[in-house]
């Protein structure tokens, strides 16, 4: 059964805070990863290959860069999980 | 009517001595961070790396090479004339032809071999490795010398922030020769052309003939090889320890391709390792090397008594290509 956003949003707060020991309250759906954040891009891509893991979803390359924001990732892993 | 004669094969191949060289200049991050609009502190963080080594103006690929090379026949104790191949991947050698390799041969002593270069960029050290395992065990070969050079500094640009910072110049040798037990396990390689784009050059040397493009120099895009990297390249990896009937907690030490400190840790993370299996890190202080980081990683990890001639070292390759290799081999 999919998950729902808020779901998603706390199950990707613990990968952030397993990579990078951010805590799993600051990461808010409004947050960028990089300006607020952070996140370089090699954290960034371990991030998204674990979360393609947790939550059975494919995260291709050419769409990493379009996850600016928590929302961005929430909402892309929300739809594919569809 | 006569019959024609084959070679007569040989069971088992190990390698008998390492040799290294690096660029005599050390180039620290302040050195490099202007132009790339960075710090000591970034650079360390992303990367690992403290200082790199650089040749200079009069150090050439081949002199590095040669160096390495005299090094590791020297150690095996063998007559350069019965080396039978003289094989040398670089991406670096700035003439089309005739080979490196060939240069090299002549510089060393090996007369009697068959010389030529490879070009599979980081993963180039491991496929030199499985040749001349095939080349000897086929009994085409007795004794080859396998060397990884690069003087990766002439094709730099110091504004590039993707790959350029990494880079370091150096050369490792190995000469592979006959044993009496296994030395070298059934390597695992490939090339995915597909990612042909990944990691390469800014312009082809036509184009720059024709003032299309400025001196080709490398790129990559760091966030998909590093995907690639550690995660495709963990699979390669258990795929190499299962061929060669091994488990990690067999192994000795993890060599890979000294790309970047977090791809390093990160590697060997997915491969589970036990805490007895040392890691190289020779990235820190040498860079990234390309073809010459795996053997110049071992040499060092060699001679610093981190490690025990006769255990077993899991090597991989991976690169530009994208191209890859894995063998365990038997520390010399």
């Amino acid at each position: 059964m999919a998950l729902s956003q808020q779901e998603v949003l706390a199950g990707l707060a613990e990968l952030v805070n397993d990579e990078t020991g951010i805590a799993a309250e600051a990461v808010l759906m409004e947050k960028s990863f990089t300006d607020d954040l952070d996140i370089d891009s090699i954290s960034m891509m371990t991030i998204v290959v674990n979360a393609e893991d947790k939550f059975g979803v494919k995260i291709p390359d050419e769409n990493v860069k379009n996850l600016i924001t928590v929302a961005d990732a929430v909402n892309f892993i929300t739809s594919a999980q569809e | 009517m006569r019959t024609l004669k084959q070679t007569q094969q040989r069971e088992f191949t190990k390698i008998y001595s390492l040799g290294a060289s690096r660029g005599s200049l050390t180039v620290t991050n302040h050195d490099i961070a202007g132009p790339i609009d960075s710090s000591d502190e970034w650079i360390r963080q992303r990367t690992g790396i403290i200082t790199r080594k650089r040749a200079g103006a009069e150090q050439s690929l081949i002199d590095m090479a040669t160096e390495a090379s005299r090094e590791a026949i020297d150690k095996a104790g063998i007559d350069p004339a019965k080396i039978g191949a003289v094989i040398l991947a670089t991406i670096t050698f700035p003439y089309q032809t005739p080979s490196a390799a060939s240069l090299l041969s002549a510089k060393v002593g090996a007369v009697n071999a068959a010389a030529y270069d490879i070009s599979a960029a980081c993963a180039g050290y491991c496929y030199g490795i499985a040749q001349a395992d095939a080349l000897i065990r086929s009994g085409v070969a007795e004794y080859v010398l396998v060397v990884g050079g690069e003087k990766l500094s002439d094709f730099i640009e110091p504004t590039d922030r993707s790959i350029s910072f990494l880079l370091g110049d150096g050369a490792g040798a190995a000469i592979v020769g006959p044993s009496d037990h296994p030395g070298i396990s059934k390597s695992v390689w490939g090339a995915d052309g597909s990612s042909w784009d990944k990691v390469g050059m800014t312009g082809s040397l036509i184009d720059f003939r024709d003032g299309k493009t400025a001196w080709p120099t490398l790129v990559q895009e760091g966030q998909s090889v590093f995907r690639w990297a550690v995660w495709e390249m963990a699979k390669v990896a258990k795929q190499a320890l299962q061929e060669a009937g091994l488990e990690p907690k067999d192994l000795t030490a993890l060599v890979t391709h000294q790309a970047n400190i977090r791809i390093i840790d990160e590697l060997a993370k997915q491969l589970e390792l036990p805490d007895s299996v040392v890691v190289a890190r020779d990235i820190v202080d040498t860079g990234n090397t390309s073809a010459a980081s795996i053997p110049l990683a071992m040499h060092r990890l060699l001679s610093e008594g981190l490690v025990a001639k006769g255990g077993y070292a899991l090597q991989i390759g991976f690169g530009a290509g994208l191209a890859f290799a894995a063998q365990v081999v038997e520390l010399p």
